[in-house]
């Protein structure tokens, strides 16, 4: 553990409460349980679906938590929040301090703590999950809990920042990757712009995850925070197209960070996949997220299918599949070819599909669709699968069941089968190293391209990933370029 | 927020604006599009960006009222704002001397035939326009489309003007007569669709510039598909113009119409 760490365990208040309850009874309270719209309920509103912590339950909550020697929790966050730290502060009433601590290394508490897979990262290294075999610390339930609590007392700390430097840094790309970015240079000084290709900001937070997961009001309030601090941002300017690298460079930009994400969609190039009310993921949740096309107000249109089926097992597919929910469909199927337990969306997405009635395809393939005369989808053919040996990632290779199809009707298909690295950046600027997938080569230690003032983080260099990854990137490369232009500047 | 600066009645239903854009006038060429949204409830539709005066900071756009989104837009007046407008969007057109050029555009696609035909002229081409509508009131930009062509044949359906006849007709005058090294289409899909299947037949390769149904143009969401050579392509970046001869036009008329109402 590091000295850090250490000397914050120390410290007497932490010490009083670690001797307040003994850990023998700690560890007999019963998790605590998210408060939730009831199901039916909610599959008919965009009202985000988990309620949130009261201020008891969370309390309650964080009594669990051991405050550890080696709080393991740490090493499962992939920005290395102090847990305990924050846990700690919630259980002796300090919410404020506990959101504190949050922003010590997270840039969108308020995101993380509602849209992190927790089950793979941090509270998978809890002490209770490792050790006790028993439900760990819900981290992000309470991570949530103190960044709301502080958004909501209307006693945000708009951070202090370094007096300005006058050196202009350009942000490509408003996801939680150059908001992250844009947050700590701003912090540290620079004169920060954010250029946005969507008439919105806040990329796959605003055009992808929906309200009923994550309200965009949270969204707005962070952006709020970044424009309090003084980071300019220009909606509908496409780096690359409305403006090139060369216009950067003669407006004065000292440096580049490229945080554009993975916006292009997969198809699966099978035949009768161009049929009318097919479409990608993307363009579903697009419409109806960025769009509002639910809103009878607006002037987009969107599919209202009775019977849709959403292709895939990701997160962007439990998104997609429970729109369509919302949007009146009467069946919502997922369609997956390996079987529940590899679907790579958060276990409580999947939970929450449930209650909400989806129906799930799991070792299913789609083969081809049928159209009707005028070209809209009819049904598709989904071929069996049966689970064979594990492949390179560890997950069990699907394998098709010779023979055994079958047709299912529907009026409405997403195809939700990943995202692949947006071309524009690596296609329009020069002195990019760029691999046989898409994505930008960076120096992992300092996310330094091989032009030396672009860096980029999130999902253009990792693929699909997540937002505190992407989040954890913008940090990085913040902290190596203003070591990089200090250098410079000697 | 992009301020109109003037706007001119080219017929009953097509109007011709200059919209203040100083970066998009400087970074687009021939063959570029815009996207543009009207009000917060506005939807996203492209429109071909017809020419720009990089000294005044602003573009040209030629747009035909057809629903309610372009309805939307030609109700604005000079001073008026466009809520949101991002490009120049799509693969500039490939300009050189090809020898002789056919430039073959229907109804609205006259506009964004207009910087295509100048670009080509200017690389040195023979330039032979054929112009087509349904009647006379809807053959636009003449003027400005004999500046840049060695000829121009225009054609009617009710015969109000020009010859009477389709505009394969025309083009298949100029073919008969004549060597053409290069076919440049743009109009209604179903125009192109049987202009590239008579170029096709005189073996002539065809440029057509695609008119799909779009949502970001910038290559995020697949809207825009279309089946090329046996493969899907997006018309926003891969596109918009494509050989027409290798272009699923059945297909491509068929996804045109799925959100009609
Ligand atoms: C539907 C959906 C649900 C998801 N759910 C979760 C979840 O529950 N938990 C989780 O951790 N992760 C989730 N993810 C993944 C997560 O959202 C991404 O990993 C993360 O947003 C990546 O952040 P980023 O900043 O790299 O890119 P993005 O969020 O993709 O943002 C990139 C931005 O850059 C803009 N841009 C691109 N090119 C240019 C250019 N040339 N000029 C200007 N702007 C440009 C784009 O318009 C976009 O706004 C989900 C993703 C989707 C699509
Ligand atoms: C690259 C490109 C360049 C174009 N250039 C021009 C131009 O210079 N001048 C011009 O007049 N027209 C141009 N168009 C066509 C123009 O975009 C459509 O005429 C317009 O979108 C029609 O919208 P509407 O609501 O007025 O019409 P409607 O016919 O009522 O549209 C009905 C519905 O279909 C959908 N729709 C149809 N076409 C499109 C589209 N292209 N994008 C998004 N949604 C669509 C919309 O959802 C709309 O709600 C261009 C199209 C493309 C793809
Ligand atoms: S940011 Fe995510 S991984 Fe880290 S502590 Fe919070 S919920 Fe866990
Ligand atoms: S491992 Fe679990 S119990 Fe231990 S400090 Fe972390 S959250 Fe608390
Ligand atoms: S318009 Fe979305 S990909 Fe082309």
């Amino acid at each position: 553990m590091s000295e850090y760490l250490k000397a914050e365990r120390a410290q007497e208040w932490r010490e009083a409460l670690r001797k307040s309850i003994k850990n023998k009874d700690r560890i007999t309270i019963p998790r605590v349980k998210m408060p939730e719209v009831d199901p039916v309920v909610r599959s008919r509103t965009y009202d985000e679906v988990n309620l949130g912590l009261t201020p008891e339950l969370a309390v309650n909550e964080s009594h669990r938590c051991l405050d550890c020697v080696d709080p393991t929790c740490i090493t499962g966050c992939p920005v290395e929040i102090n847990i305990p730290k924050f846990i700690k502060n919630i259980e002796r009433g300090e919410f404020l301090e506990a959101a504190k601590t949050l922003k010590e290394t997270s840039a969108l508490p308020a995101v993380c703590g509602r849209v992190c897979p927790q089950e793979r990262q941090c509270e998978s290294q809890c002490f209770y999950t490792l050790k006790l075999k028993k439900e760990p610390v819900a981290i992000g339930h309470l991570e949530r809990f103190a960044a709301d609590y502080e958004r909501m007392s209307g006693n945000i700390s708009i951070p202090e920042t370094a007096p300005a430097n006058g050196i202009r840094i350009a942000v490509v790309g408003s996801g939680p990757a150059g908001l992250a970015f844009a947050g700590d240079m701003v912090k540290l000084g620079y004169d920060v712009t954010v250029f946005e290709a969507l008439h919105e900001l806040g990329g796959v937070l605003r055009y992808g995850i929906p309200e009923f997961r994550l309200p965009n009001d949270i969204v707005d309030v962070e952006i709020d925070g970044l424009k309090k601090m003084g980071v300019k941002f220009e909606t509908n300017c496409i780096v690359g197209k409305t403006i090139s690298q060369e216009d950067l460079k003669a407006e004065g930009f000292k440096g580049i960070f490229v945080g554009s994400g993975a916006g292009l969609p997969n198809f699966m190039n099978i035949p009768g996949e161009n049929l009318i009310g097919i479409m990608s993921c993307n363009e579903y949740l697009t419409r109806v997220n960025l769009m509002q096309a639910a809103d009878p107000e607006s002037d987009t249109p969107v599919y209202k299918g009775k019977k849709v089926a959403v292709v895939g097992g990701g997160n962007t597919a439990m998104d997609a599949v429970r729109t369509a929910r919302r949007l009146g469909a009467e069946r919502a199927m997922i369609i997956y070819r390996r079987s529940e337990e590899e679907m790579p969306a958060r276990v409580e997405e999947i939970k929450h599909a449930k209650e909400e009635g989806i129906e799930f395809y799991t070792l299913h393939n789609p083969l081809r669709y049928e159209g009707d005369e005028l070209g809209h989808v009819q049904r598709m053919l989904l071929q069996r699968m049966e689970l064979g040996a594990p492949d390179q990632s560890g997950r069990r290779r699907p394998v098709a069941i010779e023979g055994d199809t079958i047709w299912l009707e529907v009026d409405e298909v997403i195809v939700s089968v990943g995202v692949s690295p947006n071309p524009l950046i690596p296609q329009s600027f020069d002195g990019m190293e760029v691999t046989s997938w898409g994505t930008i080569v960076v120096n992992s230690d300092t996310m330094q391209t091989a032009d030396e003032m672009i860096f980029a983080g999130g999902d253009i260099v990792r693929g699909g990933a997540t937002v505190i990854l992407a989040m954890g990137d913008g940090r990085k490369a913040a902290k190596a370029m203003d070591q990089y232009l200090a250098d410079a500047m000697i | 927020m992009n301020k109109i600066v003037s706007k001119e009645y080219l017929s009953d239903r097509v109007v011709k604006f200059e919209v203040e854009a100083p970066l998009i006038s400087k970074s687009r060429k021939a063959g570029h599009f815009v996207i543009v949204r009207v009000g917060k409830k506005g939807e996203r539709v492209p429109y071909t960006i017809a020419n720009a005066d990089v000294k005044n900071g602003t573009i040209t756009l030629v747009i035909q009222k057809v629903g309610k989104s372009s309805q939307k837009v030609c109700e604005l007046n000079v001073g008026d704002y466009i809520t949101d407008m991002v490009g120049p969007l799509g693969k500039a057109t490939h300009i050189e001397n090809f020898g002789t050029v056919v430039c073959a555009g229907g109804g609205v696609g006259i506009a964004p035939m207009l910087p295509i035909m100048r670009a080509m002229k200017e690389a040195g081409n023979r330039v032979i326009s054929v112009l087509a509508a349904r009647t006379k009131e809807l053959i636009i930009l003449e003027e400005q489309v004999r500046e840049y062509s060695d000829e121009v044949i225009i054609m009617t359906d009710d015969g109000s003007y020009g010859n009477k006849g389709l505009i394969t007709a025309g083009v298949e005058k100029v073919i008969q007569r004549e060597k053409v090294d290069l076919c440049v289409t743009i109009g209604p899909a179903i125009m192109m669709k049987f202009v590239s299947e008579l170029t096709k037949k005189y073996d002539v390769p065809t440029v057509a510039s695609l008119n799909t149904i779009m949502v970001d143009g910038t290559g995020m969401c697949g809207a825009c598909r279309v089946t090329v050579g046996g493969q899907t392509r997006f018309v926003c970046v891969d596109g918009p113009e494509f050989d027409a001869h290798q272009v699923d036009f059945n297909e491509m008329l068929m996804r045109l119409k799925a959100y009609d109402r």
